[in-house]
């Protein structure tokens, strides 16, 4: 499945099908500091995705002052 | 995984609260958490006139929409920091939201701009007076919101401030024991004299994460590149080292945060020395005579317990 990654945008291409907790494990990404969006919807943690599915992880932390 | 209130399938898992919820039963938890802040900390009422901060980020645009849609009269101002594409961008997101969204519910966009002012944007401004780029941004911002409530006349200043932000600062103070900076840590900080306007964080109840679902689920086009001036700041840092805690430990961040603002509501007790709150609450122990808080200490309770074991 394609997965977008911000900062920096790119994007990656990883093997379903695959629970969205695994997935940012794969990528040594933190759950709370991350969402997992497919399409256009927000999924949990447990969710299965799928090799077809077009998928966004989004971080959440932002600020500097 | 399904919501914990009305069962069908959820979108977002709560581990802190150990809950997780559809759309709807989110939007719920978001605006009570939010009503609770405001009701408990005495933000304001549904008759002040609010000016909300917004950035163009997912926190402060939230909170306009959460506002509007609890009723409340909620103006907003924007500075533009002048940071290129950046500060273009934000710029456009935050006026699509007041033209979209907040007109409907008729509230008022005010915008101030950085370079007409001053003469230069954020950076060149930072480079000239030689401080970092997010201290001087944050006088400004400040700078501007309070002279803009004051102008206006609004009862009240809201920012965007979550549990994240608010976590961060505090290890961030306590790490460098910065005592005299806790005082401010307050999410409601009165107008304590003539010129300073009452400011607020009615998010401080909700994290990071919860705010950029509550804003992807509601469609909220907000800005997710992250201002290029706050690459490395240390705020970032501490906020990763909480986020790890937190996934390891659900409830940290709160734990903390909250924590704190309970311990500074907390009527401060008599000073006492540890040898004297030793001496109120110790006394001999009946079998061994060392000391304990209770009849017998914990020691001859656990040997008289290894004892009965190995008996039997």
């Amino acid at each position: 499945m394609l997965i977008q990654l911000s900062h920096p945008t790119r994007s990656v291409e990883i093997k379903g099908p695959k629970k969205a907790k695994d997935l940012l494990k794969e990528l040594n990404l933190v759950v709370e500091a991350h969402l997992v969006i497919r399409g256009d919807e927000l999924v949990t943690e447990d969710e299965m995705l799928y090799d077809k599915d077009q998928i966004e992880i989004r971080p959440v932390i932002s600020g500097g002052n | 995984m399904n919501c914990t209130r009305c069962k069908t399938k959820a979108v977002i898992d709560l581990p802190r609260h150990n809950a997780a919820f559809c759309k709807g039963c989110f939007n719920v938890f978001v605006h009570d958490q939010t009503a609770k802040a405001i009701k408990s900390q005495k933000m304001f009422g549904k008759e002040d006139r609010i000016l909300v901060a917004v950035s163009g980020g997912k926190d402060s645009l939230a909170l306009w929409d959460i506002l509007l849609k609890l009723g409340y009269k909620a103006d907003a101002l924007y500075v533009n920091l002048g940071i290129g594409t950046y500060s273009e961008e934000s710029h456009r997101k935050v006026t699509q939201f007041a033209q979209t969204t907040a007109a409907a519910h008729g509230a008022t966009f005010h915008v101030h701009t950085v370079q007409e002012e001053a003469g230069a944007g954020i950076k060149e401004l930072a480079q000239l007076i030689h401080r970092p780029a997010c201290s001087t941004c944050g006088t400004i911002k400040r700078y501007q919101f309070n002279r803009v409530a004051l102008e206006h006349k609004y009862d009240v200043m809201a920012t965007g401030h979550n549990l994240d932000d608010e976590a961060a600062r505090l290890l961030g103070n306590v790490l460098r024991w910065q005592e005299e900076y806790l005082d401010k840590q307050a999410p409601s900080l009165p107008a304590s004299l003539e010129g300073f306007a009452k400011k607020v964080k009615p998010l401080y109840r909700l994290s990071e994460r919860e705010l950029a679902a509550y804003s992807v689920l509601n469609r909220i086009d907000y800005i997710v590149e992250e201002c290029p001036m706050a690459k490395g700041a240390r705020t970032i840092l501490y906020k990763e080292v909480l986020n790890r805690l937190e996934t390891e430990s659900p409830g940290t961040k709160q734990a903390f945060y909250w924590g704190f603002l309970e311990k500074q509501h907390r009527p401060e007790a008599a000073p006492t020395t540890m040898a004297e709150r030793d001496q109120a609450s110790l006394r001999p122990c009946a079998i061994c005579q060392q000391p304990t808080t209770a009849e017998v200490c914990s020691y001859c309770k656990m040997m008289a317990r290894a004892k009965t074991h190995s008996a039997s």
